[in-house]
């Protein structure tokens, strides 16, 4: 079974006039396990998308299925929630409780997990965050991406199979973004999480396994991000950017250096550039 | 730094008073209130001041900080003490010494003021001892009864508790709105107390609009972590009794004892202390 797929999905908000179709026939499949990138510019519609995943958006026609369940049966909400954590933009609006411990409790106190139970998934989801040593602190003494980082925490300690990133790390430090992206890679890496990172960082997106590329309500590209950052033209008709190092790897390669396709990573680069250097 | 404010007067440490049951807390303050008031003459309000005093030695906490909340009701203590002098009625053999003064009027004036004084200082031992987070939980516990009239404790506890989270963040957005309009010249600090009350609008009103933005935005995320009201919610923080809550419990219910004997037997004692001193 897929674990999200969605099937001719609209969406529009509002009406008569003032009606505005976010979504048109969208349709979307994310394999068990897998990190898939949705990117796109603000007004594209990957925010949507990520909020018709565990209901808090209801699609206007077609369906969204989050392991064979839909969304617009109310009674498989809480099931889809519990299976489909999502961390959101601001680091300020997602916590509940004052306590780093606390707010982590929210969500297994919120589906009635025993108390003995709650403290194991609490150490478990700030070990896996590596925020132990916040466990006490007060959230709001925190940096953005030790926020994030706890927001994170609260969402695994539901014990979730699917991690959505709502443009998690926009608000973020470079430093605090790395911290974050660490998290999530451990996630999806070691726990085999299946993990939906909406962003417009484009170094983000090259470490996912599938990268889609939405403008205006629908799929542009999709594919491996070598397949997808191939294609420079779309990319800049989306409004979007190729990576810096893949940015770099071009001026090189017009300035004569050979240098092969392909170059999305700093260590790509680093490597390539080393191979020359010995070559000559 | 508006951000640097953290809410109420919480005075951090680790001291017995502090490691108290924060409902036990709030329980032995409503009893140490009624001491007050039972307390009918000096003895009694001595006593209760020297419980009072025991607390403070307990709690760790700096004496002047607990004077400190003193300050703030120094006005009413006041007021109330003239008022209670210029509106003596008079009884029989009471000593006058001019206008409308009595002697019997200045004491009871002074009585009246220390039972405020002492009043108001036991809060605030329970204030600068237990955290805004645990006396919500204590709050909550305390009020759990009233779920069998449906009243929503849960529900209220929850909204204290995320207001109380959402201090920090508005004190910073407020700043925020602050500086933004002083850099378009907004002037905050001249003028009279109406034009400084006016210069506020235009920082209040962008801040409702994101108080709401942020409202909105905590409810999703709420949703998206199941919360359901508290139908079949648990609780992960369990609040204990210990050893600590049962000595002061047991303090407590001495001092009392102590002051109702003390109303009882309040010429005896002073007759004893008489003779002691011939």
């Amino acid at each position: 079974m897929q674990a999200i797929e969605f099937k001719n999905v609209s969406f529009s908000y509002g009406d008569g006039d003032s009606r505005k179709e976010v979504l048109k026939d969208f349709s979307l499949t994310i394999k068990k396990g897998s990190f898939v990138a949705l990117l796109g510019r603000n007004g594209s519609g990957k925010s949507t998308c990520a909020k018709l995943i565990n209901g808090l958006l209801i699609p206007t026609s077609g369906t969204v299925t989050v392991f064979g369940m839909d969304t617009k049966d109310k009674s498989n909400l809480f099931e889809i929630r519990k299976r489909a954590g999502m961390v959101f933009q601001n680091p300020d609006n997602q916590q509940i409780a004052s306590i780093v411990e606390d707010d982590v409790a929210f969500g297994p106190e919120n589906i009635g997990v025993p108390r003995k139970e709650i403290k194991e998934r609490i150490d478990y989801a700030l070990s896996v965050t590596g925020t132990e040593e916040f466990r006490h602190s007060e959230v709001a003494r925190l940096s953005g991406g030790q926020k994030q980082r706890v927001a994170i925490a609260g969402a695994i300690a539901l014990l979730p199979e699917i991690l959505i990133l709502d443009e998690s790390t926009s608000m973020l430090d470079p430093k605090g973004r790395k911290e974050v992206m660490e998290v999530v890679r451990t996630l999806n890496r070691e726990k085999g999480m299946t993990v939906i990172d909406i962003t417009h960082y484009m170094d983000e997106a090259v470490e996912a396994d599938e990268i889609c590329i939405m403008d205006n309500g629908v799929i542009t590209a999709q594919g491996t991000p070598n397949q997808v950052f191939a294609q420079k033209e779309l990319i800049a008709k989306c409004g979007l950017e190729l990576p810096v190092s893949a940015k770099i790897a071009e001026k090189l390669k017009s300035a004569g250096l050979p240098l092969p396709e392909g170059i999305l990573t700093k260590e790509a680069l680093s490597d390539k550039l080393c191979e020359l250097l010995r070559k000559i | 730094m508006l951000s640097e404010v953290t809410f109420g007067q919480y005075y951090p440490s680790k001291s017995f008073v502090h490691r108290l049951d924060p409902r036990v807390k709030i329980l032995l303050l409503i009893a140490y209130i009624v001491m007050i008031f039972t307390a009918q003459n000096f003895l009694g309000l001595i006593a209760s001041l020297l419980f009072l005093s025991l607390t403070i030695i307990f709690s760790g906490v700096p004496i002047g900080s607990v004077l400190k909340s003193i300050k703030a009701i120094l006005f009413l203590v006041i007021f109330t003490a003239i008022l209670n002098i210029l509106f003596y009625s008079p009884k029989q053999g009471d000593t006058h010494l001019f206008w409308v003064v009595y002697v019997e009027g200045l004491i009871s004036a002074g009585f009246l003021a220390l039972r405020l004084i002492s009043l108001v200082m036991g809060s605030s031992i329970l204030t600068l001892t237990t955290t805004p987070v645990s006396l919500t939980d204590g709050i909550e516990s305390l009020l759990s009864p009233l779920k069998l009239v449906k009243f929503p404790v849960h529900d209220l506890a929850l909204i204290m508790s995320i207001a109380l989270r959402s201090i920090p963040t508005l004190a910073n957005e407020t700043e925020r709105i602050i500086n933004a309009q002083k850099a378009r010249g907004a002037d905050f600090d001249s003028g009279n107390i109406i034009k400084k009350a006016k210069a506020l609008v235009p920082v209040l009103i962008p801040l409702l609009i994101s108080a709401f933005r942020r409202g909105d935005e905590l409810g999703d995320a709420m949703d998206a972590r199941c919360y359901s009201g508290s139908k079949v919610r648990t609780k992960y923080k369990k609040l204990t009794l210990s050893v600590r809550d049962l000595i002061a419990f047991l303090v407590t219910v001495v001092a009392f004892a102590g002051v109702i004997l003390l109303n009882i037997y309040e010429l005896n004692v002073l007759a004893y202390f008489a003779k002691i001193w011939g």
